[in-house]
């Protein structure tokens, strides 16, 4: 499976990750390899074999639907890089 | 009388006790050595007033006759992945620049009710992802441990930090997470003690997220009871993570017995590879001898799927941190490099915050989820994954635990491995099979190699079985008798 300079570029789009047009070649490089690599799994035979999402065989608990904190505004917003009068601030989005 | 800093959780457990000493001396002596070890970058931030403030609180607390927890007084790091009340928490991450949290994960929260005193915040491999401590916004850590031509070597990942301060008496033991093999293989390449537990039995709240149905955490410490003791500080079911196991906890330390006659151990041919390097299979042969030698039945098991282990860890782990580390977007907290619309905000933010191997690890797993590729690479390695638990069921049923190497090599100068991904994530091809299947796992000290460089086996148990897995491990440990110091060959 190889990918090329333009595959990592949307891949990295969709990440949302800037990455420099230097890196991608490199990136597209290294990215292949790990790709040709993980392409050994296609050798075993999974055909109804149920895939695993979580080892732990418990049922998701449930609990109450009730508010269970809150009034904690100031603890929230403390460690937003721009916060304004109780928000979260974001370049605009809406013209 | 022996210095303070060679004494382990048990021992000083038992100073405290009789009085020898104080929670404030022994807080005292650990921050001296934090700062003359300070070379070896095991620590991001040293706390040495909250270390202080708690010794005294402890001290009190026994003055007083108040009740004194399975911990108290004992010093010890904490992996910078556990989000720590008032202290800076980064995961190794630029993008996480000033992150201080409001509130404490569930096992440090545990630790701190057990009187555990908490000396800083440990470095590791940046989001845990990594096998060498190499990528780590804050720098490399080195391992205590030094080649024969006085090369330093990497102490393995991704909980570099931790393995370096215990190793190196810069901590009295150390949390550790581990999701591949973070705990088990820096444990063995710097000669001490590493526990993870089964899936589900530490909570998880907290803790920074790298692959959520991996990631556990567990104690790094001088000897196998020391984890025992640790272990029983840290777990317990937490309704906060809803993976945390609604099971009562056992005594672990008492599980330790001395006596494993009569018990099965399981080894697995599989991993028997190809270009092993001699020490390890000597080692391992080694093991097996002193297994016997303490009356238990040697048995062959086959693990068939052990090889596709690895590639589908590569694909399950970075396709759930892909999901993980969307959450730093540079508005709720960490580092925000601004840009002209929101999605320029995202983009210049996470491509300066994260290092290199996680952009990696983000890439692999954002193309094994998208649309086309789902099927092919994230469905089909989780069916992988079922199988490799499948294999882990069936040895099982014939067998009380497994034992294993560690690691296939001793730990590598820095600088080794960097330029080849696959290389490094060969590190964890005996460690990765036990955590797809959620199993315990325990990396023992049990020789050196021809180097002078620490070599670790490993015993693998059933779900929930920690007891049987810390028993065999102290056995082991007790037939090794490992008493070697990283420069300074045995210690008295």
């Amino acid at each position: 499976m190889s990918l090329d300079k333009d595959t990592v570029k949307n891949i990295a789009y969709l990440a949302r990750m800037r990455v420099s047009d230097e890196k991608l070649e490199p990136l597209a490089g290294e990215l292949s390899s790990i790709m040709d690599w993980i392409e050994q799994l296609q050798e075993l035979d999974t055909d109804g074999v149920e895939p695993m999402a979580s080892v732990s065989d418990v049922t998701l608990p449930q609990r109450k639907d009730a508010v269970t904190d809150g009034n904690c505004q100031a603890a929230v917003l403390k460690n937003a890089p721009e916060a304004d009068e109780g928000f979260f601030t974001v370049p605009k989005v809406v013209e | 009388m022996t210095k303070l800093t060679d004494l382990n959780i048990a021992t000083a457990r038992d100073g405290l006790a009789k009085g020898d000493f104080s929670a404030a001396e022994l807080a005292e002596a650990y921050i001296q050595a934090v700062e003359a070890g300070r070379d070896l970058n095991a620590y991001i931030t040293e706390t040495p007033e909250v270390a202080l403030e708690r010794a005294r609180e402890s001290d009190d607390r026994r003055a007083k006759g108040d009740h004194i927890g399975v911990m108290d007084g004992i010093p010890i790091a904490i992996k910078d992945l556990y989000c720590t009340e008032g202290v800076l928490t980064t995961a190794g991450s630029h993008i996480l620049d000033g992150f201080v949290p409001p509130y404490e994960s569930t096992v440090t929260a545990n630790l701190r009710s057990a009187g555990a005193v908490m000396l800083g915040k440990a470095n590791m491999d940046e989001f845990a992802m990594g096998s060498a401590n190499i990528t780590s916004h804050y720098g490399p850590v080195k391992n205590p441990w030094k080649a024969k031509d006085g090369k330093d070597l990497v102490p393995g990942g991704s909980s570099g930090g931790s393995a370096a301060a215990v190793a190196g008496g810069l901590a009295m033991a150390a949390t550790g997470t581990d999701t591949g093999g973070s705990i088990r293989q820096p444990a063995s390449f710097t000669g001490i003690v590493g526990l993870k537990p089964t899936y589900g039995r530490c909570s998880r709240w907290g803790v920074v997220a790298f692959a959520s149905s991996l990631d556990q955490a567990g104690p790094m410490t001088q000897t196998v009871r020391d984890a025992a003791i640790m272990l029983g500080a840290m777990a317990g079911h937490d309704p906060k993570d809803s993976t945390s196991a609604p099971i009562a906890l056992p005594d672990f330390e008492a599980a330790i017995t001395g006596d494993i006659k009569g018990l099965t151990i399981g080894i697995p041919k599989e991993y028997k590879m190809d270009g092993m390097d001699p020490q390890i299979q000597a080692l391992w042969d080694q093991g097996i001898e002193w297994l016997k030698d303490a009356g238990c039945t040697i048995k062959d098991v086959s693990l068939p799927h052990t090889k596709y282990a690895l590639a589908a860890y590569y694909i399950v782990a970075p396709a759930e941190a892909s999901a993980n580390l969307a959450r730093y977007d540079g508005v709720r907290y960490g580092l925000r490099v601004p840009g002209d619309s929101l999605d320029d905000m995202y983009m210049n933010t996470r491509g300066e915050g994260f290092g290199d191997e996680v952009q990696r690890r983000i890439l692999i797993g954002t193309y094994a989820l998208s649309s086309g590729y789902y099927d092919a690479y994230y469905i089909k390695a989780q069916k992988v994954r079922t199988l490799i638990a499948n294999d882990f069921k069936a040895a099982f049923e014939d067998v009380d635990a497994i034992l294993t190497p560690t690691a296939p090599s001793a730990a590598f100068a820095l600088g080794e491995k960097q330029d080849d991904p696959v290389a490094m994530y060969l590190n964890d091809v005996f460690t990765v099979p036990t955590s797809l299947a959620g199993l315990p796992g325990i990396s023992v000290p049990a020789g050196l190699n021809k180097d002078g460089l620490p070599l670790g086996l490993q015993v693998i148990g059933k779900a929930f079985d920690e007891g049987t897995v810390l028993n065999v491990a102290a056995s082991l440990e007790s037939a090794a008798a490992f008493n070697f110091k990283p420069g300074k060959g045995a210690s008295s």
